[in-house]
């Protein structure tokens, strides 16, 4: 059997022609058999080639080995084409649709008293303050008499302070934190920086401004010439971390038993910012007072260091205290406590697991 | 305190274009909280004339009668009247046509009763001046000249100042006070109206009424009065103010003890003299037992309340409100004016103990000036000679008075306390405009004496608070302190916030609840022995629930329960607080004085007496945890979402606890797992009872856990383990073991047996059915081995595989699953 250049020829072309027109993977699979297999016209004419004339073999081995490279070449130039059409269709027909509902769980929440709570700790912890905690039934000791509240001040009636019983026990449900700072002033010597955010307790029935659990966060500061002016900058720095720039705060003569000088701290109206105190309506939020209460506060009085065995001839010191529901019902625009309180998933979920 | 401003401008005269807003300020400024202010002008405007009534037509042809009436306001008006307490000849108010009456109400003249009616006769509550509308006002004709403007003259176009005392400035609860404090932040002069009276006591103890103190006041004095008109009125202009302060007339008797108290702040009281019998005695009650008081309430006294007494028994509860057996009536014609100094501190257990806070109560608390009472006394007595043609007989007294302690005051106190710079220029101005007098002999230690109007000034704290107020509190700057390095969060603090956003993230919603629980819940939840032991609140909010909680879950189920009043069907919550456990009755409260630190002794003993109370995190699941959706069915909450949770509160403690079977209220006696850290238990978690589930109607199977948080120990530092690159060996092991093994048991016993290098053991499979036989189970496990050092040997991993299973065997009778 011979073959003629002409064939080998023929055989290249059309092995060519049949591998540009494999449309899929599949067909070229037969292609590869056709024309590349052993049956095919170049494997015949390589075989073909021992028969072939000495003189004739260099040549026509040439021409064979040229048309097998050629086709050879062209095969996984299409093999690699067609696997990349295969792949792209692929990713194609995987295509999901992302948009899907994906709450198979529903999504919870963290309470935004709590993460009131340690907004404020942070707060005062980059200020160089720590954390002070106490327990929530208190010595009437600590929760009053160190506190300069003598037994027969109207505070200590069953109207504002829930009692334990025995009355004789001498505990209550802490109607502040201020035990806290009398805790820490016991157990620590100066200097003392710290903040008590806790739950707290007065006998109020619950409306859409009182409840008679509520949360607290007071701050004490006992150190060597300290100052009501020290006071003043510590609050104003707490009211623009809190409401923003430009709420400053604003004291106001007052009285408390543990304090000396008093003060109740107002904040800038920031729904109006005491722009519009001229009508008396103008604003909802202040009543156009362009001012809103927010706490008390004080230089420490000489008595409370007293009992605490504070040396008043080397420290001083300020203390303060706001409500927490009442900064959050600022902060969030909140304007029914029950909603804070009540424990509806809903108002919590609102405020979501971050910040 | 309730005051027109008028009164005020008698004593600190305030400009005519003072507005009412600087005044607010002002106050504001100074301590004092402004709790309204009423114009009186807004609601009222003129033409409102005196008139006198020239004639009375009676009209009789209408159900009711009527009269037409004629009256002169300078010119005739003719007007329609209902009224019928006037007659020909009497001075009445009149408003025209074109005034203004409160309410609002505008006058036109109108076609009424088939005439027209140019105007209204007015009666006392028409015009805004109390609740008295028996008939129209009735002038005194002196004080209501013919078609003169009745508004000035009734002070109708007032401005009224209500105003919030705190408890340590008694001195301004009065006219006297207020006068001071805005003569001082407007810098105009002031006259005291205590040094307005003159007072002339040479001749001691010349009333009819001997007086003594036995206890509870320092000063007292008593004047009497004989030949009392007992048709004397109390005059327009006393009347008026005392309504404008929220008072009502009475009698002249009361309404000037009234007055006076008002103005200068010295409560007084007015006796019948002839119903006093002998002498006069402060005394504490003791035998005395009971009093009925002006009110007509008969009262049981206590022993330790302060009377005012005479020889028969109590005539008042000195301080706070007087007896009705001497009261003054329509009949007294002698009048003992009492005034007293008394012990604030008695004075406050007296009203607390018959639940009467007076306006002389409330006086007498915050500390009333000593040295008013023969001032006070003398001005009431000048009012009712002047106004019921009485004789001023005499006075008795008794003054124990001491004089108060000088204050040591070192002039920089206030720039040390406050801060930014005091002179002293400026300090004793500010102490001398309150009252203070200064000695400044020695330079830098003043000796001051309080005014006697002050009784709150008792240390040199206490004028530097009124150096800060009075130089206004806006004027101190604000300086942040130079604070010292924080050492941030506590383990503790750290902690909370971690669950806390653990349990956020895993889905479930943080609630707050009310620490107050009913019996009928403890009972329900099945509480007993000491976790049943609550505190009892002595006034609870509900008498229903007037226990504290022992326990996070009976709460979260009522907030559960409220959710699913409101709608929710599926819920997951969770609570982090305290609970509270009577497990010891209290007993008394160790007594500890104030003056100086307690010891440490004292100090550990009352630590030790307030009860632990730990932090605890709890949570409750109730419906579905899953819903169905596009990806398949819905799942319920169970038992093992309630355990997961508590694993991973521990986790992130710090902690792989232990489970244990437990069976533990309120949880199912078949589905509670208890957690141990360390062999110690520190919570519990599963599906709730049937019987709490049946009881409170909660969705079925629902569950619940709590983790003591304060019983998990604070992990120390991890040490880093070195990772070893060699691969692990793996082998499976299936075991068939009696359905009663507990897993943790089976599991337990092959890591026993598995040696040192099992780094890893997992469940994959649990099966019961064909191929197990009845009664038993199959579990198969993965057991991973790995040593740092060496690729171990398949000779060697079958080794440590028999001898667990062997160890499985003998704990737990496991055979190998053939
Ligand atoms: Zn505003």
């Amino acid at each position: 059997m011979s073959i003629s250049i002409a064939e080998v020829e023929e055989s290249a072309a059309s092995a060519l022609s049949a591998i540009a027109g494999a449309k899929d993977l599949a067909e070229l699979k037969v292609v590869k058999i056709e024309h590349l297999g052993d049956k095919s016209g170049l494997s015949k004419a390589s075989q073909a080639l021992g028969k072939v004339a000495a003189e004739e073999k260099a040549t026509f081995g040439k021409i064979v080995g040229e048309a097998k490279a050629k086709v050879s070449a062209a095969f996984e130039a299409r093999i690699k084409v067609l696997e990349s059409d295969r792949d792209a269709r692929v990713l194609i027909e995987e295509r999901v649709d992302v948009t899907l509902p994906l709450d198979r769980r529903s999504s919870g929440g963290i309470h935004p008293l709590t993460s009131l709570r340690e907004d404020i700790s942070d707060l005062f912890i980059g200020m160089g303050y720590e954390v002070a905690e106490g327990p929530e039934i208190e010595a009437e000791w600590l929760n009053f008499d160190a506190l300069n509240i003598p037994a027969d001040h109207p505070a200590r009636t069953m109207q504002d302070t829930f009692f334990i019983e025995p009355i004789s026990a001498g505990l209550v449900l802490r109607t502040h934190t201020s035990p806290v700072q009398i805790r820490t002033m016991l157990e620590r010597t100066p200097p003392i920086y710290v903040i008590c955010p806790g739950r707290t307790f007065r006998s109020d029935e619950l409306d859409a401004t009182h409840t008679p659990v509520f949360n607290q966060v007071e701050g004490l500061v006992i150190d060597r010439g300290i100052t009501m002016a020290n006071l003043k900058g510590t609050l104003d720095h707490f009211a623009t971390a809190m409401f923003g720039q430009g709420i400053v705060t604003r004291l106001r003569p007052s009285f408390f038993p543990f304090t000396e000088p008093s003060a109740e701290v107002d904040i800038r109206c920031f729904a109006c910012r005491g722009e519009n105190t001229l009508e008396n309506d103008s604003c909802r939020t202040c009543r156009g007072e362009g001012w809103i209460e927010w706490g008390g506060c004080g230089m420490v009085n000489p008595k409370v260091l007293q009992a605490c065995g504070v040396d008043q001839n080397e420290f001083s010191g300020f203390a303060f205290g706001m409500g927490l529901e009442r900064t959050l019902m600022f902060r969030h625009g909140i304007t029914d406590m029950r909603d804070i309180v009540e424990g509806d998933i809903r108002f919590t979920q609102h405020f979501g697991a971050g910040r | 305190m309730k005051f027109p401003i008028s009164w005020v401008s008698e004593f600190a005269k305030l400009p005519k274009d003072l507005d009412s807003d600087s005044i607010t300020q002002a106050l504001v400024g100074a301590g004092f909280e402004v709790e309204g202010v009423q114009n009186l002008a807004d609601e009222i405007k003129g033409p409102i004339k005196f008139g006198k009534v020239i004639s009375i037509e009676e009209i009789t042809e209408y159900k009711k009668p009527i009269r037409w009436v004629s009256v002169d306001v300078g010119e005739i008006h003719n007007v329609i009247c209902g009224a019928q307490n006037f007659k020909v000849g009497d001075h009445v108010v009149v408003a025209l046509p074109g005034a203004l009456l409160p309410g609002p109400f505008p006058i036109t003249a109108r076609e009424t009763y088939g005439r027209t009616s140019d105007g209204m006769i007015c009666s006392a509550r028409e015009l805004g001046m109390g609740d008295d509308h028996t008939g129209i006002l009735v002038m005194e004709e002196q004080d209501s000249p013919i078609g003169s403007d009745a508004i000035a003259t009734l002070g109708l176009d007032e401005v009224i100042f209500d105003v919030a005392i705190n408890p340590d400035r008694g001195y301004a609860m009065s006219i006297r006070g207020i006068a001071r404090e805005l003569a001082t932040a407007f810098n105009l002069d002031f006259q005291d109206p205590a040094s307005l009276v003159e007072v002339n006591d040479a001749n001691s103890q010349s009333g009819p009424i001997k007086v003594s103190i036995i206890e509870g006041a320092d000063r007292i004095h008593l004047r009497s009065v004989s030949e009392v008109n007992p048709n004397a009125k109390s005059p327009l202009w006393m009347v008026r103010r005392l309504q404008m302060c929220g008072m009502r007339s009475i009698s002249i008797a009361v309404d000037v003890t009234n007055y006076v108290m008002i103005e200068l702040g010295q409560p007084l009281h007015a006796f019948d003299s002839d119903r006093i019998k002998g002498s006069i005695i402060v005394r504490s009650a003791k035998e005395i037992k009971t009093i009925k008081t002006l009110d007509e309430q008969q009262r049981e006294l206590f022993p330790e309340n302060l009377l005012i007494a005479d020889e028969s028994g109590a005539l008042a509860i000195a301080g706070t409100m007087g007896g009705f057996e001497s009261e003054v009536t329509s009949k007294t014609k002698a009048i003992t004016i009492e005034a007293a100094h008394f012990d604030p501190v008695l004075i406050a257990k007296n009203a607390r103990s018959h639940k009467l806070s007076t306006e002389a109560s409330r006086r007498f608390e915050r500390g009333v000036d000593p040295l008013l009472t023969h001032i006070a006394s003398m001005r009431a007595v000048n009012l009712l000679v002047e106004h019921t043609g009485a004789n001023y007989i005499g006075f008795n007294s008794v003054d124990n008075l001491k004089s108060a302690q000088k204050i040591q005051f070192d002039p920089q106190a206030p720039s040390k306390v406050i801060g930014g710079k005091y002179t002293n220029e400026v300090v004793q101005e500010v102490l001398r405009a309150i009252g203070c007098e200064i000695d400044e002999s020695k330079k830098d230690l003043w000796q001051v004496t309080r005014p006697s109007w002050r009784p709150d000034l008792n240390a040199s704290i206490d004028l530097v608070e009124e150096v800060a107020r009075l130089n206004g509190y806006e004027n101190i700057p604000s300086i942040l302190p130079a604070s010292p390095l924080s050492r941030g969060l506590t383990p503790a603090q750290r902690r909370r916030r971690r669950v806390v956003q653990l349990l956020a993230n895993r889905g479930l919603t943080e609630v707050q609840s009310y620490p107050f629980v009913s019996a009928e819940t403890i009972s329900i939840m099945g509480f007993t022995g000491d976790r049943a032991k609550s505190y009892r609140l002595a006034n609870p909010i509900s008498e229903q629930e007037p226990f504290l909680r022992t326990h996070l879950v009976p709460g979260l189920i009522q907030t559960g329960l409220k959710n699913f009043s409101r709608g929710v069907r599926s819920l997951g919550i969770f609570e982090i607080g305290n609970i509270y456990r009577a497990i010891n009755e209290p007993s008394d409260s160790p007594i500890i004085g104030v003056d100086t630190k307690p010891s440490a002794e004292e100090i550990a003993k009352l630590l030790a007496h307030v009860p632990k109370q730990p932090l605890c995190i709890g949570g409750f699941f109730a419906g579905a945890i899953e819903r169905e959706s596009w990806w398949g069915k819905g799942r319920n909450f169970d038992w093992s979402d309630a355990t997961e949770a508590a694993v991973e509160v521990v986790r992130s403690c710090g902690y792989e606890p232990t489970i244990h079977a437990s069976d533990f209220a309120p949880w199912h006696p078949g589905r509670c797992a208890e957690l141990r850290v360390n062999g110690t238990m520190v919570g519990h978690s599963g599906e709730l009872h049937p019987r709490v589930i049946s009881a409170l109607g909660l969705p079925e199977r629902a569950g619940a856990f709590m983790v003591n948080l304060d019983a998990i120990p604070y992990p120390e530092s991890v040490k880093a383990k070195s990772i070893t690159t060699m691969v692990p060996t793996i082998q499976d092991i299936a075991l068939i073991v009696k359905s009663e093994v507990v897993l943790a048991d089976l599991t337990n016993a092959l890591i026993q047996g598995a040696g040192e290098l099992l780094e890893k053991i997992e469940l994959f499979d649990r099966y019961q059915g064909a191929g197990v036989p009845e009664g038993q189970l199959s579990y198969a496990f993965t057991l991973t081995f790995r040593a740092a050092d060496r690729t171990l040997t398949a000779e060697e991993v079958g080794g440590y595989r028999a001898s667990a299973i062997v160890s499985a065997n003998k704990a737990c009778g496991a055979v190998l699953r053939s």
